[in-house]
């Protein structure tokens, strides 16, 4: 039973990830929610302003932890960017049906991850490097408005160390320190070490560039059904409750977040649905 | 579900409804049943049956809602009107929850003190209630004030031999017979047949019961059983009302006519002349969208969220950071009627739609959700002219 009442969490740990965005470990103060799976989200209230769906960044069993990493875009998030350790916000959920990792068993693994839609793949991240011998070939491809916006900066870094994944980046707007590469996410593929009928691709980032993605990735041959994105609408319950968060035929909180594109190309497309 | 059998079934006479008033009341229910105030027939807590609406019918149209005089004394002589039992099971406004200062997050306990005994339902809206359960009561988070709220609610449910002439339940397969979902089921014949003592104009009731507890409390009212013909009278008199529907809304193909059409050049036509006022979501029995509001007081110490209805047709409905997910109106309309007619059923198994004409009615500008879909059927899906050219997403 996932009650509508919020459960109190202390802010344990803020990690400041960039001007805007920070990521905040919370512990449960009197009991905890249900365990999550990767790419499923909670209601995160900062009480007395509001509440947001913000998805499970990551998780740290057995104390009933969890990491969510927010961007500041409007009242609530940045009184959650705000919360300094010791306050207290409200946690429900966890909501939603999130990434299907066993998918990528024995096979190329593509995360691609646009602005703050790093927080969400990143448990995608986390488990396929748990369990790394599963899967053959393992890329992560980034892109940020700018330098200053890249979010998880000093992971990605220790990640470029590792010989076993490719990891690349860039930016729209390049400052002049920059010396990685420009322009959107998508030209990173080109590159990508992927056997495209053997690839599952993870992708989150704003829709536009998630549809730009998924279109690059269906044209070098992966197949629509093994593209996930995690899409993103207004939500007020997270529980299929409040009817806000449809397209089409879904309730993106109980069908999605995680989607595959074989289900959603033709929804994505439809101006304003 | 079949036809009762005349073994099932009992007449009584019009005094009969108040002891079935006071019966329930008796037994605990606060009874809730459609009385007139302000012009419309609302429903409201009933103390005795002599609030029903004797005597009053309602004229209907797109656009338009009238109370008139009849010439007998039908409790029951008038079809859906602007409110539905959601009201009460499903509130316009509900706390959900509250906390002061650092102390724990309290449920705000929004359970009626007494069970609601609802008397009139209309078969279309006993069909409504029963979505409303699916939607609300079975999904994987269920709405535990929902639950709370109908959890025993005891229905006297009333067939139709009068629908309006906005009604189009026959086309929905809702009505005008009541199937199942009620505790009681009344039929209201107004041309002396049954009747003991009366004359043409005062109504007799033929009453079922469809559980354990509506039997219960049959056995308490002044009713005796019906025979056959006058059973077989009163099937007929709803069986004729089916065929005298004021609309209809042909139910084939209705599903795909919707997703075939999203990109239709039809949904500019509507929306210059829908002026987004969201008065059909709010009078339709089925639709339960919400939003939440939190508030605190002057000091900040003591926070509380609410819950209200909201409505597709609100702009910031669909609002995500960067803007509205729906900014025209020609999208908010097609999500309202597509996801009424079609993607309900993809979403929770059933049509969101029972036929109850309440959001013709009232819809300031007379815009028929009948009319609408007739539209589109005679509109070629192929003519596309709002369709995105595949560039812009929705955002
Ligand atoms: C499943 C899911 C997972 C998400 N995960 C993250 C995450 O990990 N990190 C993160 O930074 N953001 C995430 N978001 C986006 C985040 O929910 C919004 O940025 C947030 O709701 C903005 O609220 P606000 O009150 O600060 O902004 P305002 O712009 O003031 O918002 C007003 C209201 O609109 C709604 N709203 C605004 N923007 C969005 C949006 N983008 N998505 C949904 N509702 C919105 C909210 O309900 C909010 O209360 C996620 C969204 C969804 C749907
Ligand atoms: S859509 Fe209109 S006719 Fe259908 S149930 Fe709702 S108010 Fe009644
Ligand atoms: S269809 Fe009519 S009632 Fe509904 S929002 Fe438009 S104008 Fe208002
Ligand atoms: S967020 Fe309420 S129904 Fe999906």
């Amino acid at each position: 039973m996932t009650t509508a009442l919020p459960l109190l969490y202390r802010v344990h740990g803020r990690e400041v990830e960039t001007y805007d965005t920070v990521t905040l470990t919370l512990e449960p103060m009197d009991g905890s929610l249900p365990a999550s799976a990767p790419g499923q989200f909670t209601m995160l209230t900062a009480f007395g302003i509001g509440e947001v769906p913000i998805s499970i960044s990551g998780t740290a069993a057995p104390d009933g932890r969890l990491a969510q990493t927010l961007r500041a875009v409007g009242a609530v998030t940045r009184a959650l960017y705000h919360a300094t350790p010791g306050s207290v916000v409200g946690l429900r959920g966890p909501y939603g049906v999130g990434w299907d990792l066993s998918a990528a068993r024995g096979r190329d693994v593509v995360i691609v991850a646009g602005g703050i839609g790093i927080a969400p793949v990143w448990p995608v991240l986390q488990a396929v490097l748990a369990h790394r011998r599963v899967h053959r070939r393992v890329t992560v491809l980034i892109g940020a408005r700018t330098p200053r916006d890249i979010v998880f900066g000093a992971e990605i870094a220790e990640l470029r160390e590792r010989s076993d994944v490719h990891v690349d980046i860039t930016v729209d707007q390049a400052s002049n320190e920059w010396l990685g590469r420009t322009g959107v996410v998508t030209t990173l593929l080109a590159d990508a070490p992927i056997d495209p009928e053997l690839t599952d691709a993870y992708v989150c980032g704003p829709e536009v560039m998630m549809r730009f993605t998924a279109d690059a990735l269906l044209r070098l041959g992966v197949p629509a059904g093994r593209i996930q994105l995690t899409l993103e609408r207004n939500m007020r319950c997270g529980g299929g409750l409040c009817g806000h968060c449809q397209l089409g035929p879904y309730l993106i909180c109980r069908d999605g977040p995680v989607v595959t594109y074989d289900r959603t190309a033709d929804l994505l497309t439809v101006r304003e649905l | 579900m079949s036809t009762p059998t005349a073994a099932g079934v009992s007449v009584m006479d019009v005094s009969a409804l108040c002891v079935l008033v006071d019966v329930l009341r008796d037994r605990g229910y606060a009874v809730i049943g459609p009385t007139v105030r302000d012009g419309a027939i609302v429903l409201d807590e009933l103390d005795s049956a002599e609030r029903l609406p004797f005597g009053w019918g309602v004229t209907l149209d797109a656009g338009t809602y009238r109370l008139r005089r009849r010439d007998d004394g039908a409790a029951f002589g008038h079809a859906a009107g602007p409110q539905s039992w959601k009201s009460y099971v499903h509130p316009a406004r509900e706390r959900l929850w509250s906390r002061d200062g650092d102390g724990p997050v309290v449920a705000a306990d929004e359970t009626p003190r007494r069970p609601y005994a609802f008397l009139g339902v209309r078969p279309c809206d006993l069909r409504a209630l029963g979505i409303l359960d699916r939607v609300l009561g079975q999904g994987r988070h269920p709405d535990q004030g929902y639950a709370r709220r109908r959890d025993g609610v005891f229905i006297v449910a009333v067939e139709c031999i009068e629908p309006g002439r906005t009604c189009f339940c026959g086309s929905m397969g809702s009505g005008p017979a009541a199937e199942e979902g009620y505790d009681l089921a009344l039929t209201e014949l107004l041309d002396g047949s049954g009747s003991v003592s009366s004359s043409p104009g005062t109504p007799t009731y033929l009453i079922r019961s469809g559980s354990p507890a509506g039997t219960d409390v049959l056995a308490e009212l002044p009713a005796t059983p019906a025979d056959a013909e006058l059973v077989a009278h009163a099937r007929d008199a709803v069986d004729a009302a089916a065929e005298r529907m004021g609309r209809s809304l042909p139910a084939d193909g209705l599903r795909e006519l919707m997703v075939e059409n999203r990109e239709s050049p039809h949904w500019d036509d509507v929306a210059a002349r829908c002026v987004t006022c969201g008065n059909c979501t709010m009078v339709c029995p089925t639709c339960f969208c919400t939003t939440t509001e939190d508030v605190t007081d002057l000091t900040g110490e003591h926070a509380e969220r609410w819950r209200r209805w909201d409505s597709c047709f609100d702009l910031d409905f669909s609002y995500i950071h960067g803007g509205s997910v729906r900014m025209s109106g020609a999208s908010r309309y097609r999500q309202w009627i597509t996801h009424k007619l079609s993607t309900w059923h993809d979403q929770f198994g059933s049509t969101g739609c029972v036929g109850c004409g309440r959001c013709i009615a009232w819809c300031p500008v007379g815009i028929d959700i009948t009319e609408e879909v007739a539209m589109l059927r005679a509109g070629s899906p192929d003519e596309r002219t709002t369709a995105g050219d595949g560039a812009e997403g929705p955002r």
